[in-house]
């Protein structure tokens, strides 16, 4: 089956997550192997999500750790 | 993994027999989680951080109550979330509750930026860490029933199974609304990406 790029972008996402079922993620290769559009897409979702995990996004308070274990020190010994 | 919830369990039957301050290993792989998904439901570091030590104080207290069918971090992200949501309807207004609910969960598509809004956007050489602040500011803008799929998705790595499990919603609406999240943010990043994306494919190296 050839597939359109709404259809492309409807599956990014499962695609990504390889829970797309073989036939597919097959139909979605040949896809990308000739549309720029669905690749930068892809490309593009892909480094947010790498970007996401990198625990210099998303950073925890200066001494939260410290500060948790204290209270909960606290709490163990009361 | 096996390895990790066999040392768990263990743990936890220590702790429960009476060593207390074992606590304190048993939790020390979850702080980054449990911070983060207060910080997406709250939006605020400060009531983030009361919430997470809130949500630790909360599991010690109920430890006995944990039963081994469900994963202990799944056990800790949902009391995470219930203080989440609780803190959360402190702050509220009822007015902003009715704002939000009309965004709604239609099944209207969500379709990603195309290549043609690429081209609007003026080329800045963006640092990676104006990217970092720029998916920051993305995620929290993000709708809340969004963003907390993507912040125990994505940020925080459940699986699909287990964010359905801790947010007390099907499998099917997890994936639904992880694809409408990640299109949202794909759309906000795109001109930041740009310029910053590894040349991977053909088209990152090429100029426009
Ligand atoms: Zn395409």
């Amino acid at each position: 089956m050839k597939l359109d790029c709404k259809h492309v972008w409807e599956h990014i996402s499962e695609y990504i997550d390889n829970t797309v079922d073989a036939k597919l993620r097959e139909d979605i290769e040949r896809h990308l192997e000739h549309c720029e559009i669905c690749s930068a897409i892809l490309d593009s979702t892909r480094n947010i999500l790498i970007l996401t995990a990198d625990d210099r996004t998303f950073e925890l308070p200066v001494g939260y750790s410290k500060r948790l274990h204290e209270r909960l020190k606290e709490e163990i010994e009361n | 993994m096996r390895t990790t919830e066999t040392n768990e369990a263990g743990l936890i039957a220590r702790i429960l027999a009476g060593e207390k301050e074992l606590f304190h290993e048993l939790i020390r792989p979850y702080e980054r989680m449990v911070y983060l998904t207060l910080f997406s439901i709250v939006k605020n570091e400060t009531e983030a951080e009361d919430g997470a030590q809130e949500t630790v104080i909360s599991a010690y207290r109920h430890l006995a109550s944990f039963r081994g069918d469900a994963k202990f971090s799944t056990w800790l992200v949902t009391i995470a979330i219930n203080e989440g949501r609780k803190r959360l309807r402190k702050a509220k207004t009822a007015a902003e509750e009715s704002i939000e609910e009309k965004v709604g969960e239609h099944e209207g598509g969500y379709s990603p930026a195309p290549l043609t809004d690429w081209r609007e956007i003026p080329l800045e050489a963006l640092e990676r860490k104006e990217l970092r602040e720029a998916l920051r500011a993305a995620v929290a803008e993000l709708p809340d029933i969004y963003r907390q799929v993507f912040a125990l998705r994505d940020l925080e790595e459940l699986n699909v199974e287990e964010t359905a499990q801790a947010l007390g919603i099907n499998t099917g609406a997890v994936k639904v609304r992880l694809h409408r999240a990640r299109m949202m943010l794909q759309k906000r990043l795109v001109p930041y990406l740009k310029t910053t994306a590894p040349a991977r494919k053909l088209f990152f190296g090429r100029a426009l």
